[in-house]
């Protein structure tokens, strides 16, 4: 009698167990048509692997000194939670070549409702010499709309030096959008090889108009203003250049 | 080379008769009979699916959409699926073969049946696989308006849905001398999966009925600029989208009647006097409609299939997968039917007339509607569990500025209680309803202000005494939660994909469910094989349905007595947001309750 009670009980428990596991279609369809139904439906419902890629800015920027192209753009490929994140951005000058170019590759966790933190390497492939760093970052939704993305960098010099990077969208009409840009960067010690001084050493402020023909492409019209400060001037003024700039720029945003 | 020209010239002209003669049969051919324009002279003119035995098909075919050729999923090739014409009492018998390269399905949105029937695959059942042929077999339990549409992937939003019509084994209460099947439903020329990507990436992509610099100072000149700053301010410190209506709109969709855009113009005809009967059931898979027919009162006889006391309305809102039977008396003169999607950026429109070729004037869209602090669960301008907001009418545009009363109930000046969240709060949380409160006696979003009669939840009394009287011995709470940033939408903090078990009921048990919706939006809320009790009321007539309505910020109540063991699909009828995860698994033991 024992050993039948005990076969009971473990079919009770069994049977209780089975009905939490949302298996009761089991008595009616093979269990394991079921069981890779239930997997799929589970996935299928929150688990998806989503992805998008955006050319914030590709555009050709006119100034007195020089004419360039420039290039940011940045993609992922994840779930909700989890990303695996790409950023490039970069500046070709004409008649002179490729004159900044950096690559991140970074891990992306979703850490609260509007916030990411991201961590990873930033290789810079110009200047030369070329710099590898260390990244750690947080991306998101400030209050009051305003897209951040900062990151702090470690080079493969032990150089730190940290980035802040702020848009805003002000919807003018429903398709007619101008977004200012504000662009921060430090240093906490000098990396003379690459021309970079200690301290607040770098300002891009931007202002661009763009016009969404339809929301995935935007070509938009621009001016944008960099500064080079302190040291870092000094050294841009040694090299023969003018460390403020104003120039006008024309491209377009696009997303997939 | 002048002959040559004429020649050509006759050629195009030829041509292009030639492609409309084509479109049009093409139009004809892909629309059930029910649903083709102004042919039905009677109601057999309908020509419905009827009998036992049904054979349905599921395939990729083309369909024509306001004159625009489009490929859907569709049964037995038609836009939407055949009208199935059921009689109570009787068992049905529907072989369903999938002809798609992917796993279809059929789900019985409305009907009462043994759960391994209901079609949701890995909850009910494996799922159709390509080539194979599913039997479902059911006995009729119950008469009225219902549908049907496949619970895979996104297959809905591609045309794979239908009308069923249950008649009831008596005379029919509300018998009339000619009906009609009014399918609403939304369809786009993107690829669904394509929507739901964008949706992930951008989730305002859709939106273009934005909050603009025009909009700040129109309502700076209306409402005073230092208040439109405050406004403006509140948002953005949230950031909440006050302007974020609906996630999906007509800058996508296309709103159908039976299969027609607006420019189609489905025409129902009648001969002026008869009494009409207008079976609505909305087969969006994103789209929440404000219907109404200028110049003809509406009168309410059932609501998601079943009974209820007529009530005369001028206007109904009806969210995605619920229907309703209204009952009309045209005179000698055409009416415009008017759908409007809730954020007001498209619409449906359909005619009633006496004779083909008649149609009346299509109304303006009227503004895009602007969420308030109530939307938020922080406004304060009544406490206690309803008000009504027939009297209130600041909701619109200048409640939305009341800093005064959210400053003072922040520090709980009032007397309603503060809302608990026990539930994750995660990436996909946002907005936790700090006050929410019962919204079932107050109209729609947007409809708060039209100047005239507008249904609400509590004109609903169910016609039947309820089936079970019993008092609720256990309540559930559930929260609707959503993140619109990223596109995340669930219950209680959780998706679907990262949730362990299902919620429990026991058989025979009478629960009481209440849901509280955190997010900003209005969720059609659907459980699969019973009807909740919508607590509109504490008598025993609430009205009883399959899918209900729950508005932003809103705490509200449904019973439900779990008579019907086995797993059964509980989630938002808003098809992304379920594809996101705002789902779960109600699983009926068949054991009682634990004392």
């Amino acid at each position: 009698m024992k050993p039948l009670g005990t076969l009971c009980g473990i079919a009770f428990v069994l049977f209780v167990s089975d009905a939490s596991a949302q298996t009761a279609a089991d008595a009616f369809y093979d269990p394991e048509a079921m069981a890779a139904a239930r997997e799929a439906l589970k996935e299928g419902h929150g688990n998806q692997l989503n992805s998008l890629v955006i050319a914030e800015r590709l555009e050709y920027s006119a100034a007195d000194s020089e004419d360039a192209y420039v290039w940011e753009a940045q993609g992922w490929l994840g779930t909700d939670a989890n990303k695996l994140w790409v950023k490039t951005e970069g500046e070709y000058v004409e008649g002179e070549g490729t004159e900044e170019a950096e690559l991140q590759f970074l891990y992306s966790r979703a850490v609260s409702a509007f916030w990411d933190i991201q961590a990873g390497i930033r290789q810079d492939l110009e200047p030369s010499p070329s710099r590898s760093h260390l990244v750690f970052g947080a991306q998101g939704l400030a209050p009051y709309w305003f897209e951040v993305d900062s990151a702090l960098f470690l080079s493969d010099e032990g150089k730190l030096s940290a980035r802040l990077e702020v848009e805003y969208d002000f919807r003018l009409t429903q398709r007619l959008i101008l977004q200012p840009r504000l662009e921060l960067n430090f240093a906490a010690s000098s990396d003379r090889e690459v021309g970079i001084g200690s301290g607040f050493f770098d300002c891009v402020a931007e202002l661009r108009l763009r016009y969404e023909i339809r929301r995935e492409f935007a070509p938009y019209l621009g001016v944008s203003w960099g500064g080079d400060f302190n040291d870092t001037a000094d050294l841009v003024e040694e090299a023969g250049g003018d460390p403020r700039e104003l120039a006008v720029v024309a491209g377009f945003r696009a997303w997939f | 080379m002048q002959s040559a020209d004429h020649l050509n010239l006759g050629r195009r002209r030829f041509l292009r008769q030639g492609a409309f003669t084509v479109a049009a049969l093409g139009l004809n051919l892909v629309l059930p009979p029910w649903a083709r324009s102004g042919n039905s002279a009677s109601l057999e003119g309908m020509r419905p699916l009827t009998g036992n035995v049904f054979d349905l098909s599921v395939d990729r075919a083309p369909c024509s959409i306001d004159g625009r050729a489009g490929n859907g999923i569709l049964v037995n090739g038609q836009l939407p699926a055949p009208l199935l014409r059921w009689r109570e009492g009787e068992t049905v018998t529907l072989r369903v073969t999938n002809r798609l390269p992917v796993d279809t399905s059929i789900h019985w949105h409305g009907i009462l049946l043994p759960f391994q029937m209901d079609g949701v695959p890995g909850v009910t059942f494996p799922g159709i696989k390509p080539g194979e042929t599913f039997i479902y077999e059911f006995p009729l339990k119950q008469a009225g308006t219902y549908w049907y549409h496949s619970h895979s992937g996104l297959q809905e939003q591609s045309g794979h849905y239908g009308p069923l019509v249950i008649e009831p084994k008596g005379a029919d209460p509300d018998s009339a001398d000619r009906e009609y099947v009014i399918l609403l439903s939304d369809w786009t020329f993107e690829d669904p999966h394509r929507v739901f990507a964008k949706l992930k990436k951008m989730p305002d992509n859709y939106n273009f009925q934005q909050r603009t610099v025009g909009e700040f100072l129109r309502d700076s000149r209306e409402a005073g600029f230092g208040n439109t700053v405050d406004d403006r301010l509140m948002w953005g410190a949230m950031r909440m989208n006050a302007a974020d209506i609906a996630d999906v709109t007509g800058a996508t969709y296309t709103y159908l009647i039976n299969g027609h855009g607006p420019q189609d113009n489905w025409t129902g005809l009648f001969k002026p006097g008869e009494r009409v009967r207008l079976r609505f059931i909305n087969a969006s898979a994103m789209s929440i409609f404000n219907v109404r027919i200028p110049g003809l009162p509406l009168t309410v006889v059932q609501a998601d299939g079943l009974p209820v006391d007529p009530v005369e309305t001028d206007e109904f809102q009806i969210g995605v997968a619920e229907t309703f039977d209204v009952l009309v008396q045209p005179d000698d003169r055409a009416y415009t039917l008017m759908a409007e999607s809730n954020d007001r950026y498209g619409y449906a429109r359909a005619t009633l007339a006496p004779r083909q070729g008649l149609s009346a004037e299509v109304p303006a869209l009227r503004p895009r509607p602007t969420l308030t602090m109530k939307d938020m669960a922080m406004d304060h301008g009544e406490h206690g569990a309803t008000d009504d907001s027939r009297m209130d009418h600041s909701g619109m545009h200048h409640g939305s500025m009341d800093h005064a009363a959210m400053g003072h109930e922040m520090d709980h000046g009032g007397g309603a209680a503060q809302q608990e969240h026990k539930h994750p709060k995660g990436p996909g949380v946002v907005g936790l309803a700090m006050n929410p409160v019962n919204r079932l006696s107050e109209r729609p979003l947007g409809l708060q202000d039209a100047n005239h009669r507008v249904l609400v939840y509590t004109d609903l009394r169910a016609r039947e005494k309820n089936p079970d009287v019993r008092p609720p011995q256990r309540e559930l709470e559930l929260h609707l939660t959503s993140n619109m940033e990223r596109y995340m939408w669930s219950f209680d903090g959780l998706k679907f994909s990262e949730v362990d078990g299902p919620i429990k009921l026991y058989r025979n048990e009478r629960v009481r469910l209440t849901l509280v919706n955190d997010t900003m939006m209005p969720h059609p809320i659907h459980l699969h094989g019973m009807f909740f009790e919508v607590v509109t009321n504490e008598d025993d007539f609430k009205p009883r349905k399959h899918t209900i309505v729950v508005k932003p910020g809103e705490k509200m109540s449904v019973d439900i007595t779990a008579d019907a063991v086995g797993d059964w699909a509980f989630h938002c009828h808003l098809l992304y947001h379920m594809h996101a995860g705002m789902m779960r698994v109600v699983s009926v033991i068949d054991e009682p309750a634990p004392v």
